[in-house]
């Protein structure tokens, strides 16, 4: 009944925002605890980035933001080509002959991940 | 299990007795009834037959022989015990109430950080062998007090209030216990009418966060506070309906199989149930 009475008036008992406060605080200590995984988050999603576009490895950020309602994940990939890395293609491990990539000071095209609600 | 004082030659001949259960009574958050359990519980399961020794795990600020009313009887604790000052039978002090309950006493006069954690461990297998149950009375926060308390335990009991920051608390503590200590839930201080009038976390709110084995609900009483001031716990009390929800809890802790925990709004009174009805929310 109390239920109904908040849906009709569009109010909210004290205990119902208590119970999504505490969702959400709990989601995000567990994320901050938890920067392993994070980081293995963050590892996969540029290996499935990468089957479809070349995405610039060192620039990479993964950050967790609280908004009103909703833990969102927000992911900052610059995008270097539209084209898959060639998987052949070595990395150049620290030789000095290796082909340096021109750096462009024009700002990338970036993907940004929707603000996903989390669950 | 873990290097304690080994003799060379563990006794090989002589069958070995049953352990005891050492339980740890935590919650990270302070003052959401953990010294209140430890003392309730304990009387309950002395009184289901148990030999049940509590150990005051919160160095610096003893309050467990208050609730039990044995402050006057306190000669030795917990640190003349781990520094060897005195035997551990000497620092045991036998309740007033309960035949099977003994008491070790923490140290008011000194810190948290003077306790040695090995000790204390080797402290927590040797009461084990002797008693059914050691529950150990864990103090507020994570800190050396915390891991002393913990150290020796084989299980655990966390206890939560119905407000954002004891849960939050809990979490974070399940989360230090890992999985070793298998941590039941008791919900302190619950109060049916505000729950029902949608201004308290409900028990159902607060574990669908947490997902733990529910131990136990308790009530917010006036009979918990009346007990404390006597020096009596209220699991004593048969007419108390706060009493007989720690012997419930004593029950599901020595494995009998007892309905759900709940708490009645009956429990409320007549004229404020009338108020709920009335009421409604403010
Ligand atoms: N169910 C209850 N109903 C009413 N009062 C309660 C209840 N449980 C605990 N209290 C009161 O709350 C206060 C704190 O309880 P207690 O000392 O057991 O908490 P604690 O977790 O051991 O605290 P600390 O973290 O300081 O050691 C006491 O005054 C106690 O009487
Ligand atoms: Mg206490």
């Amino acid at each position: 009944m109390i239920d109904l009475f908040n849906r009709l008036f569009g109010k909210q008992t004290s205990s119902a925002t208590a119970k999504e406060r505490l969702r959400l605080v709990l989601l995000s200590d567990h994320l901050s605890l938890a920067p392993e995984l994070v980081d293995k988050l963050k590892a996969e999603l540029i290996e499935v980035l990468s089957r479809y576009v070349e995405v610039d490895r060192t620039k990479i950020e993964v950050n967790f933001e609280q908004h009103d309602s909703a833990i969102a994940m927000m992911a900052n990939v610059p995008i270097l080509s539209m084209h898959p890395p060639k998987v052949e293609t070595p990395t150049h491990p620290g030789g000095g002959d290796a082909p340096k990539r021109p750096r462009r000071r024009r700002k990338r095209p970036t993907a940004t991940s929707n603000p996903a609600p989390a669950s | 299990m873990h290097e304690l004082k080994v003799d060379p030659e563990p006794a090989a001949e002589s069958p070995p007795a049953k352990r005891g259960k050492a339980i740890v009574i935590t919650s990270g958050k302070g003052g959401v009834g953990k010294t209140t359990t430890t003392a309730n519980l304990g009387t309950a399961l002395a009184h289901r037959g148990a030999r049940v020794a509590l150990v005051d795990a919160d160095v610096g600020l003893r309050n467990l022989d208050i609730v039990l009313g044995l402050e006057s009887r306190v000669r030795y604790h917990v640190l003349d015990v781990l520094e060897e000052k005195v035997e551990l039978q000497e620092a045991l002090v036998h309740d007033k109430h309960s035949e099977n309950l003994f008491l070790l006493a923490a140290a008011q006069s000194r810190e948290k950080d003077d306790v040695d954690t090995e000790a204390m461990r080797e402290l927590i297998e040797e009461l084990c062998e002797q008693f059914d149950y050691v529950l150990i009375d864990c103090p507020a926060g994570i800190e050396k007090g915390f891991t002393n308390a913990v150290v020796g335990a084989d299980e655990a009991i966390v206890v939560c209030t119905p407000e954002v920051s004891a849960v939050r608390d809990v979490d974070r503590v399940v989360g230090l216990l890992g999985n070793k200590f298998r941590p039941q839930l008791i919900i302190n201080r619950v109060r049916p009418l505000l729950v029902q009038k949608g201004k308290m976390l409900s028990v159902e709110d607060v574990n669908s966060i947490l997902r733990l084995p529910l131990l136990g609900v308790i009530a917010d009483e006036p009979d918990v506070i009346i007990s404390t001031n006597k020096g009596e716990p209220v699991a004593l009390r048969a007419d108390s309906k706060t009493g007989a929800a720690y012997r419930a809890i004593a029950a599901r802790v020595a494995g009998e199989n007892v309905p759900a925990p709940t708490v009645e709004l009956e429990a409320q009174g007549f004229m404020a149930k009338l108020g709920s009805f009335f009421g409604g929310r403010r």
